[in-house]
């Protein structure tokens, strides 16, 4: 079992086989819809994860660039008449540019510098969505166009359920091949120590900023999909502080530096508010209690806790 | 030349707010390390706390005595069920645990309160007084001598007693602390609940003229944070001239540029400051030892 979480190949083709047995058992629309929504919070995940997990620089405004994407393919289709689809690599590259112009300062910082300066970030990108209403409609938000691929409208939770599977597959086989390539190991030695790292030659800020980048662009894409599933974007429901958080949280519950860790946690964070939505009311109170009783109880993440006592049970 | 003075008053009358907050901030993080997100929250307790006991027909000096002591009762139940219980955690996931007590805090807020906002009244009515033509709420001064005199009392404490030398000591070296006797945890709890009761001060005082609801804590944390970094994370004197800065910069931008962004002017404070100079006004420049 341990070997078998180790070895990346087998975790791809299990994730995909998951992934394509799941519409067997789902009996409505609304299990595709959670499920496409895991699949899109496990794909920002992931990329955040390759910054925290690997590079070890927390970031508390990613959401930021998640709303990016999503309104790139709002605006783009219904201002610009983009199509969808390149209203979403617009996006993504213009979330990876700004990740770029400021990266370079910003991952100077350590620690709760670092974690202040990313949640201005972000808090920054949803003020100027929030304000800029003749843009973006303001705090309501704004609906976004069906995507059009090959002229036929993608509608449906579950068309929308194999795309976001088929980005999330491709999102870990990216994240897997960057981590065993030598950028993966200069970000290792740049996540055990620093100054290690570039005392044996690291150029240690080019590698952050590489990795910085790269997590923006897929929190992006995660953004335009959820735009295009969910028909309709706000500035709080992407780019929101709470957002931000929820994605934080799903890296660190699942295990930092850990692929399939970012999926599971993304998985227990969508699913679980959703299986309490009865107590619509205490949503926030909820979702505060289980944040805290994660990180409590398995500060080191579901993942990585599994390993370990799979590796004791075994010895 | 009156608009001037009328931001510089209210600049300076929010900016002791933020510096309230920020000196909440700047014990707790002295004793322990810790970035606590939720300090806002106890800026909203206070307000929220002593508006509903005001309802439900205590009078407001009781009422806002009765929200100050619960607002210590949460401060120490945040340290003693959250904090405390994940000592030796990294320190990204002690910002996620105050980060998440904050959001449990505010949806306790509005389940038991409301999702409305809420006002209290003046202390000494709400006739303006004039001045060199600007406006000046009689609460304004409140919250300035309110502020000043937390203020003064936080640092006689620290300076002239026992208890203070101990939270010092703590702040200094906590191991050295530990080893000559002190409780260190005991005084951890106790940054925590002089925070507390700092934060739920500065929400009451501040409540007849922002108002309150459930959800004002956490631009308040951020705003107080950002303060306790301009003015240098961990220096007490840094959080308070931080957070008068904070204010008055505020209150000209808005009135001067833009009152639409008057929330990015905080940010873009810091995140200059932080490129600028990282340490902060009154901040020590520190050395990471490898």
């Amino acid at each position: 079992m341990e070997r078998l979480l180790r070895n990346r190949w087998a975790l791809v083709v299990a994730l995909a086989l998951i992934l394509a047995a799941l519409p067997l058992v789902f009996p409505s629309n609304y299990y595709f819809r959670v499920a496409a929504l895991v699949n899109i919070f496990a794909l920002a995940a992931i990329g955040l994860n390759l910054l925290m997990g690997y590079a070890g620089q927390v970031s508390l405004g990613h959401a930021g660039f998640m709303g990016i994407g999503a309104y790139a393919v709002a605006i783009g289709a219904s201002r610009f008449g983009l199509n969808g689809a390149v209203a979403m690599l617009a996006g993504a590259a213009m979330a990876g540019l700004l990740a770029f112009l400021v990266g370079r300062p910003i991952l100077r910082l350590k620690g709760h510098y670092l974690a202040v300066a990313t949640l201005g970030l972000g808090l920054l990108i949803s003020m100027v969505l929030t304000n800029e209403a003749g843009w973006t409609g303001g705090p309501d938000g704004m609906a976004v166009p069906r995507l059009e691929l090959f002229g036929t409208r993608l509608r449906g939770p579950d068309t929308w359920y194999m795309i976001t599977a088929g980005a999330l597959v491709l999102g870990v086989i990216l994240a897997l091949n960057l981590i065993e390539s030598p950028t993966g190991r200069a970000m290792r030695a740049i996540h055990d120590s620093e100054i290690a790292a570039r005392v044996v030659g690291v150029d240690v800020a080019a590698y952050k900023l590489k990795i910085f980048v790269i997590s923006a662009v897929y929190a992006s894409i995660a953004g335009s999909l959820m735009a295009f599933l969910n028909g309709h974007i706000t500035p709080d429901g992407t780019a929101g502080f709470l957002r931000s958080v929820e994605l934080v949280t799903m890296v660190v519950l699942g295990g930092l530096g850990s692929v399939l860790g970012a999926i599971v946690g993304a998985a227990m964070l969508v699913i679980l508010p959703q299986a309490l939505t009865i107590f619509h009311e205490y949503e926030h109170l909820l979702l505060g209690l289980i944040i805290m009783a994660s990180m409590i109880l398995l500060p080191r993440g579901v993942i990585p806790s599994l390993l370990a006592r799979l590796r004791g049970g075994g010895a | 030349m009156p608009e001037l003075l009328q931001f510089a008053f209210s600049g300076l009358t929010v900016g002791a707010v933020y510096a309230l907050v920020a000196l909440g901030f700047t014990l707790i993080y002295n004793a322990s390390d810790v970035v606590n997100f939720a300090q806002g929250e106890f800026v909203m307790l206070g307000g929220m706390i002593t508006v509903f006991l005001h309802l439900a027909g205590l009078p407001i000096p009781v009422a806002a005595f009765a929200a100050i002591l619960i607002t210590v009762l949460v401060g120490l139940a945040l340290y003693a069920f959250a904090i405390d219980l994940a000592r030796g955690s990294g320190a990204v996931q002690i910002i996620i645990i105050t980060i998440g007590a904050s959001i449990f805090l505010r949806g306790v807020a509005q389940v038991i309160f409301d999702k409305r906002f809420h006002a209290l009244p003046a202390w000494f009515g709400s006739e303006p007084i004039r001045l060199g033509g600007a406006a000046i709420l009689p609460q304004s001064l409140v919250v300035l001598a309110g502020a000043a005199l937390i203020v003064a009392l936080i640092f006689l404490m620290i300076d002239r007693t026992i208890l203070g030398r101990a939270i010092l000591a703590t702040a200094t070296n906590r191991l050295a602390a530990r080893l000559v006797g002190i409780p260190v945890r005991r005084i951890v709890a106790l940054s925590f609940a002089l925070s507390a009761a700092i934060g739920a001060v500065a929400g009451l005082l501040v409540t007849p003229i922002t108002l309150t609801s459930y959800d004002v804590g956490t631009l308040m944390a951020l705003k107080g944070f950002a303060a306790a970094m301009l003015g240098g994370m961990g220096s007490a004197p840094g959080a308070i001239v931080g957070g008068v800065l904070l204010g008055l910069a505020e209150s000209f931008g808005a009135g001067l540029i833009s009152s639409k962004y008057k929330d990015a002017i905080a940010f873009l404070i810091i995140l200059f400051t932080l490129f600028v100079r990282p340490q902060g006004l009154f901040g020590k420049r520190s050395t990471e030892r490898v």
